[in-house]
């Protein structure tokens, strides 16, 4: 099975690249860590985890995505599905981005049929850590 | 004479990732340069001594005609972009000698005929040559050339070795042994047995990937019928001791039937001295041709199989079907060369396990699956802890490697053969292997060493579960969503 150019292009500035592809983390003690929500996906034993961050800033009486880290173990098309998300929530209101399909993904990527579950990955991450993000925010 | 490059550029000149090559085996020119036919030779300085002089025609072609090579410039391209195979477990190009054996089978000038033709000289000199081929695979493993039946390859001699013993012997009894790293070309011949009431028992494999003679005892029954082992496994490259195993099924009176795939031609096999019944081969997992490969079904003690294709009665009746006479000479040439050049191939094959190894060892959470002591040296597997196999390939691009990961194959299961040593999940996913074999170069091993450590701290950089285990964090304590 031969990947999409675009599948191709996208793992390889990743990999080239991490920090302009928004690989990285916020870690407790980091500042405006409690405005950061976070979803893990995945599991090793099944060959993929998502990691995803999203940083929230309330705009406008709205909650908006203003920076987004990730981290991923899996094939390539897991790795290039996590970038394209990133790529897709920045400046989205939570709302926007919880609406996200992994059809989106499935379709800019070109993905085969076989690697459809890493764009399922990716939407059930930005669901995860909007939820996460929600919990805090009830917490206080 | 060399003059005369530039009319037989096309012919004897070919080029590969971009560089110009000459053929090792052209026989005229190179014969003449050298003073001997290197075909004809058996001795490692005459290879290194060919390889030299191929090297010397080469510089000669390029100062003498650079003008005919797109301003010369490919010639002198960085050797990092091409792209280096390391899957010869997979598959082997075919060696340039045996093409030009092939090639003298197949049209009218050539021996084209049916060797089953008794009434004519193109049916006589087929069948000539079909029997020095059957000659040269038999003395490769030491027994008698009637004893080898061409098949369509090792997964159609598995078929006919396990099935074939398995009906025939039905009223003697209906429990087969073999193990659970075989190849799917056995594993799924005992799955369908088990469909028609026969009894498998899939033995396990230690740690290493070594079936233990002790655990055949241990099973073997008096309505064992068949033992079914490999000797070299395909993934791990790991050793059976079929001797020893061959004494126990022996004692007991139970067929044993070997899949010898990735060992025919590799390594040293006496049949002669082995209890052996049924062994299974291949040509094109040593630079033979696809399409082609032999069941060594035993004389004395005579083992009997049932066939599955009927028709006209070639092979003694035991495999029907016109004989392909091209890939049979193939296979006969490949084999025969194999014999000759298995010392240094297989010198050669060491020496790059362990420039791979010793570059890799220090690195962090890197497994060998398998084993150095007891594995072949052509084929090494390994696992890059936190570290997808599918996205190590990818990052690997210049490489044609293979992996166990679930990501790589069309069931999306990891490595079975992985699984069965013990080896978490997560390093099945993670597992390379990297298969050398006759035209694998020094400098491509040394180059794959730092490409493998820089590809992987870049995807370790990206993987969370790096990021955990860097913080202490214990992966198998997590509850995974």
């Amino acid at each position: 099975m031969a990947y999409s150019q675009k599948v191709v292009d996208k793992f390889e500035e990743t990999l080239k690249n991490p920090e302009g592809a928004s690989v990285g983390r916020w870690k407790p003690g980091d500042k405006d860590f409690h405005r950061v929500g976070t979803g893990i996906v995945g599991a090793p034993a099944c060959g993929d985890v998502m990691k995803l961050q999203i940083k929230c800033e309330n705009i406008e009486g709205e909650n908006r995505i203003v920076d987004a880290r990730f981290k991923t173990y899996g094939c390539g098309s897991a790795i290039a599905s996590s970038g394209q998300l990133i790529d897709m929530l920045k400046g989205k209101t939570l709302e926007e981005a919880q609406n996200i399909s992994n059809q989106e993904i499935v379709d800019i990527l070109e993905l085969p049929a076989i690697k459809i579950h890493c764009s399922v990955l990716a939407e059930e991450a930005i669901h995860r850590a909007i939820d996460d993000f929600k919990s805090l925010r009830n917490n206080d | 004479m060399w003059y005369n490059f530039k009319e037989m550029d096309k012919k004897y000149l070919f080029k590969r990732n971009n560089v110009w090559w000459v053929k090792l085996a052209v026989p005229v020119y190179l014969r003449d340069k050298l003073g001997f036919d290197l075909r004809k030779s058996t001795r490692e300085k005459d290879l290194e001594k060919a390889l030299l002089v191929r090297d010397e025609i080469i510089s000669e072609f390029k100062s003498k005609f650079s003008e005919d090579l797109d301003q010369n410039s490919h010639l002198n391209e960085d050797f990092s972009n091409q792209t280096t195979y390391f899957d010869y477990a997979s598959t082997t190009p075919v060696d340039d000698r045996v093409v030009e054996k092939m090639k003298d089978c197949l049209s009218f000038e050539g021996a084209f005929g049916n060797s089953g033709s008794r009434s004519h000289v193109y049916g006589w000199k087929a069948e000539e040559i079909v029997e020095e081929a059957r000659l040269n695979v038999a003395n490769l493993l030491n027994c008698d050339p009637r004893e080898i039946i061409w098949t369509s390859g090792a997964t159609e001699s598995d078929n006919l070795a396990i099935k074939g013993a398995a009906y025939f012997y039905k009223s003697k009894g209906r429990h087969i042994v073999t193990s659970k790293i075989e190849h799917k070309a056995v594993l799924d011949v005992c799955r369908q047995l088990e469909k028609e009431n026969f009894e498998v028992t899939y033995l396990d494999p230690d740690e290493n990937g070594v079936i233990s003679p002790q655990s055949v005892k241990d099973v073997i029954r008096e309505d064992t019928v068949l033992v079914s082992l490999m000797q070299i496994n395909n993934e791990i490259g790991v050793f059976n001791d079929i001797e020893q195993i061959g004494q126990i099924t022996r004692e007991n009176g139970t067929i044993f039937h070997v899949d010898a795939a990735q060992s025919a031609g590799k390594i040293p096999i006496d049949l002669s001295k082995l209890n052996v019944d049924l062994m299974s081969f291949s040509a094109h997992k040593i630079y033979g041709p696809k399409g082609i490969g032999a069941l060594y079904i035993r004389r004395k003690p005579r083992v009997r199989l049932q066939p599955l294709f009927h028709g006209g009665g070639q092979e003694r009746g035991i495999r029907a079907g016109t004989l392909p006479t091209h890939q049979i000479v193939g296979m006969g040439e490949a084999f025969r060369i194999a014999e000759e050049q298995m010392e240094i191939d297989h010198k050669r094959l060491t020496n790059f396990r362990s420039i791979l190894w010793n570059g890799l060892k220090d690195m962090e959470e890197v497994y060998i699956n398998g084993s150095i002591e007891n594995g072949f040296p052509g084929i090494f597997n390994m696992s890059f802890n936190f570290v997808e196999g599918e996205s190590l390939i990818m990052a690997l691009k210049n490489i044609a490697v293979s992996s166990g990961s679930a990501c790589t194959s069309a069931s999306l299961e990891p490595s079975y053969v992985l699984r069965a040593l013990g080896r978490p999940d997560e390093l099945a996913h993670s597992s390379i292997r990297f298969s050398f074999g006759r035209f694998t170069k020094k400098e491509e091993v040394e180059r794959t060493v730092d490409l493998v450590k820089n590809s992987v701290s870049q995807l370790r950089e990206i993987s969370p579960l790096w990021e955990m285990y860097q913080d202490g964090i214990d992966l198998d304590k997590i509850e995974w969503a």
